[in-house]
């Protein structure tokens, strides 16, 4: 159980040394600055947001050209690599870098113009592409789009938009032209009788074939389709105007690409020789980027470079400084504090005093427990870290939780491939994620608690030893016997052992309330809220035991006798008016304190209900031997061929895999409920902060002291 | 008519397996589709919100580890099948709390992990929170499962 003890640590230090003191601050990464002060007008602030903002661009150019890079040219990573925490790097070869730094920002912003390039380039291939496309339908024409006729004719080159034939298409034109001249005659006769329009026009309507006269001109169709012919129409400058008319009557539309100069065949073998160039160059940058890939490490270098730097001025923001001091307030742990202090002290001329943080202070929290508890750090952070008055409760859950991982996943096989996968990954990444490290650990002794309880319950691979035995060797009385006992053929068995274990889950859990309680001094809780609490449910459950029915129900072969029993329900009355006449206590009134008090004893269902969540673990543990039976059975069913071998190390093979990918995520999930839900909701309430110190926050690299 | 006991408990061992299965498939599923959609904006999370999808998809399992027990109790995957109708109906009631409660929970608890797949996205760093939520709804699927057990247990126990 422990917290790492914090002090207080004030600097005051001469402004001409600021930088170097906040350099060697974010070196040591010991000290997590908080200023309390506000700034008045002999201390300012200094208003470094340009400088910060600067740097952090710079720090997010450098990623976005690491992320085009990943895109042009993967990383190759193996899965070990993925657990690898950030590179270390020497002192003295980081300083090197920073000298060029500037450099590899310029490379950076050289990859994203590049990148930027491609882009442009890639937006103009479908534009070429669809021009193309229009054009295709033109290719056997002689003249360009763009003729314009002679300099008696006019050329009308267009499309239609449905199927045609020339000779179809010219009556078509002809049949218009007269209908046309006709309207024009009686039009201009009419003009002068306003108002009767609209009656000469449907009567110009029957007698529009009548003309005859045709208009003179070339109909000529390319190319036609369903949707669309291509034609060319030549007609006389004279008559342009009425072709026009009759055109657009019949649809006629104007293609898009009519600038192009020259013949269709020849403008697309252009495009196709543009689309060509474009292509090749867009290739060419794409190398031109990927050939970056040799200076990953110095983009990676940048953008943690300039991280660095914006943290530090982060930080600097919020420094109040005189005309020539500065001050810095912040909290280190009380083990390195003097080490750091006689740091500081010999290399600047500087006032360093560390001092106990008071009370009421919201200390920030770090934890640090022997390695068998560690690894359960994680699973307490991810509930909440101890707040001020509490313990930390890593090593008492880390017990617990070593044993109900355990026994939900309960197979003696999965436990060994469990154990050996982690310590394999621990041995060959030598440089891990911390995160990852303690994941690796707290699954590497989960998994030896795993192989303990799989030979208590006798389950290897399931039942995988006998099903081998009987279908391969003929040998059905080889199993592997359980060291205490089958949970398949005794489940009540199992269920009472479940339910024993959450007993003492729960009764070490208020335990604790009652350490803390008395640790604070706080006697008055210690009693009601802990020992009487103790005597309510203690008593309870004993007395439960003297009842005949519980104990047959449960199977046990004991019941409690009888002054016991007595002495037991005694206790647990004793208990129950505890706990009615304190749990409300904190109300004046008697009446409010009394209902208070009784809705707090309704708070045993509540231990009730704790007690049997601890179902789970039979539930767990059942599912995890009966689905591997399932998979060694199907497994087993064509017998002792050697197609029947060959199936059964396949289904083997996949249904295991399966079988422990599910089990070990289940098993995680719920030992994580039972402690979060049913243990720490005895004693503990979180709500502290996590130790964040000024450090070198990178994501590739670390810097290492030179020895 | 003499294996109308076999027919009750199969039916029982189909029930639970089907119902229970069926719920964790709509449970799965609407997750999976909330996962998926984070995973766009957000591919590092591919492994948390993996395991939020997961979670409603137990109640599937224990369907099946009913299922199985029944069929083992009756002697269908090998043994004797000498199952009286008292004894086949009472099997078929037996897996009933399994069915039904593998059925809607899993469904529930789909739901719940699509809020907690949502609370991740928005703050990664409260996992652990997050898993706890649909881990709740579960709790019911574990007591409908414990009694299923008991009760097939017992019966084969009582000797009819």
């Amino acid at each position: 159980m422990a917290k790492v003890p914090m002090k207080r640590i004030f600097i005051c230090g001469l402004k001409r040394d600021r930088k170097q003191i906040l350099e060697k601050l974010q070196m040591e990464g010991m000290v997590q600055i908080e200023n309390s002060g506000q700034p008045d007008e002999y201390l300012k602030t200094m208003d470094v947001m340009p400088q910060k903002l600067l740097f952090d661009k710079n720090s997010n150019v450098a990623e976005q050209a690491l992320g085009i890079l990943t895109r042009y040219a993967p990383e190759k990573k193996s899965l070990l690599d993925s657990f690898e925490d950030a590179k270390e790097l020497g002192r003295s070869e980081y300083d090197a870098k920073v000298a060029s730094a500037e450099d590899y920002l310029a490379m950076a912003e050289k990859i994203i113009s590049l990148e930027k390039e491609i882009r442009d380039k890639e937006d103009q291939l479908p534009k070429l592409e669809s021009r193309i496309d229009g054009l295709k339908p033109w290719v056997s024409m002689d003249l360009p789009l763009n003729y314009k006729g002679t300099d008696m004719t006019e050329a009308f080159i267009g499309s239609l938009p449905y199927e045609t034939e020339a000779s179809k298409l010219r009556s078509v034109i002809e049949e218009l032209a007269a209908k046309r001249a006709d309207e024009n005659e009686t039009g201009k006769s009419e003009t002068g009788k306003n108002g009767e329009n609209l009656e000469t026009a449907a009567a110009s309507g029957d007698t529009g074939a009548e003309g005859g006269m045709s208009i003179p001109a070339v109909v000529d169709v390319i190319s036609s389709s369903p949707e669309m012919s291509c034609v060319f129409i030549l007609s006389l400058k004279k008559d342009s105007e009425l072709m026009r008319g009759i055109l657009k009557e019949l649809g006629f539309s104007i293609p898009k690409s009519t600038s192009a100069k020259h013949v269709p065949r020849e403008e697309i073998k252009k495009l196709l020789h543009k689309k060509e160039k474009l292509t090749s160059e867009i290739a060419g940058l794409r190398t031109q980027i990927a050939d970056f890939a040799a200076n990953r490490e110095e983009l990676k270098f940048a953008s943690d470079y300039y991280a660095m730097r914006a943290e530090k001025y982060s930080v600097l923001y919020g420094i109040p400084q005189s005309e020539s001091a500065f001050f810095i307030e912040g909290y280190v742990p009380a083990a390195y504090g003097e080490a750091l202090c006689d740091k500081l002290r010999s290399s600047f001329d500087v006032e360093v005093e560390l001092s106990e943080p008071g009370a009421e202070e919201d200390v920030p929290v770090l934890l640090r427990n022997g390695a068998f508890s560690e690894p359960v750090e994680t699973v307490v952070e991810s509930y909440s870290l101890p707040g001020k008055q509490e313990i930390d409760p890593s090593r008492i859950t880390s017990i617990f939780y070593y044993i109900f991982f355990g026994m939900m996943l309960s197979d003696a096989g999965y436990g060994i491939l469990l154990t050996l996968g982690t310590a394999y990954v621990m041995l060959r990444v030598k440089n891990m994620k911390p995160g990852m490290k303690k994941m690796m650990e707290l699954f590497f002794y989960g998994g030896i608690s795993t192989i303990i309880w799989g030979l208590a319950f006798g389950s290897f691979f399931g039942n995988a030893v006998n099903v081998i035995a009987a279908t391969f060797f003929g040998r059905p009385d080889i199993t592997l016997s359980p060291l205490w006992f089958e949970p398949m053929s005794e489940p009540m068995r199992f269920l009472v052992f479940a339910f024993a274990c959450g007993i003492v889950h729960i009764l070490t859990g208020l335990g604790i309330k009652l350490y803390q309680c008395i640790k604070q001094g706080d006697y008055v809780s210690a009693f009601c809220d802990s020992v009487l609490w103790f005597m309510f449910v203690g008593g309870g459950i004993v007395y439960l035991l003297s009842m005949p029915m519980v104990t047959d129900m449960l199977g046990l072969g004991f019941s409690i006798g009888h002054p016991a029993s007595d002495i037991a329900a005694w206790i647990a009355i004793v208990g129950c008016i505890g706990v009615v006449l304190t749990g409300g206590r904190e109300s004046k009134n008697w009446f409010k304190r009394l209902l208070k008090g009784a809705y707090a004893a309704y708070g045993i269902t509540g231990y009730l209900s704790d007690i049997l969540s601890y179902s789970r673990l039979l539930a767990l543990g059942l599912a995890t031997g009966v689905i591997a039976q399932v998979f060694n059975q199907m497994g087993s069913m064509l017998g002792a061929t050697w197609y029947g071998v060959l199936i059964f190390i396949i289904i083997f093979l996949i249904g295991h895999i399966l079988n422990i990918g599910i089990n070990v995520l289940g098993a995680y999930v719920h030992t994580n409920r039972l402690q979060f839900v049913e243990f720490f909701g005895k004693f503990y309430d979180g709500g502290g902060r996590s130790f964040e110190p000024f450090t070198e926050k990178t994501k590739y690299f670390k810097v290492k002291e030179d020895k | 008519m003499e294996n109308m006991g076999l027919l009750f408990a199969l039916c029982g061992a189909a029930l639970s397996a089907a119902l229970a299965g069926i719920g964790s498939a709509v449970g799965v599923g609407i997750a999976g589709r909330a996962a998926s959609g984070v995973v766009t904006e957000d591919p590092n999370q591919f492994s948390k919100v993996l395991v939020l999808q997961l979670l409603p998809g137990t109640q599937g399992i224990y369907g099946l580890l009913i299922a199985f027990i029944t069929l083992t109790q009756i002697g269908i995957m090998g043994g004797d099948s000498n199952v009286t109708l008292q004894e086949g109906l009472l099997y078929l009631v037996s897996c009933l709390p399994m069915a039904f409660g593998g059925l809607f929970s899993a469904i529930a608890q789909g739901k719940c992990s699509v809020s907690a797949i949502g609370l991740v996205a928005k703050r990664p760093d409260q996992f652990g929170k997050a898993m706890i939520f649909p881990a709740m709804v579960e709790t019911y699927a574990i007591l409908s499962l414990l009694i299923s057990i008991l009760s097939i247990f017992g019966v084969s126990g009582l000797g009819l």
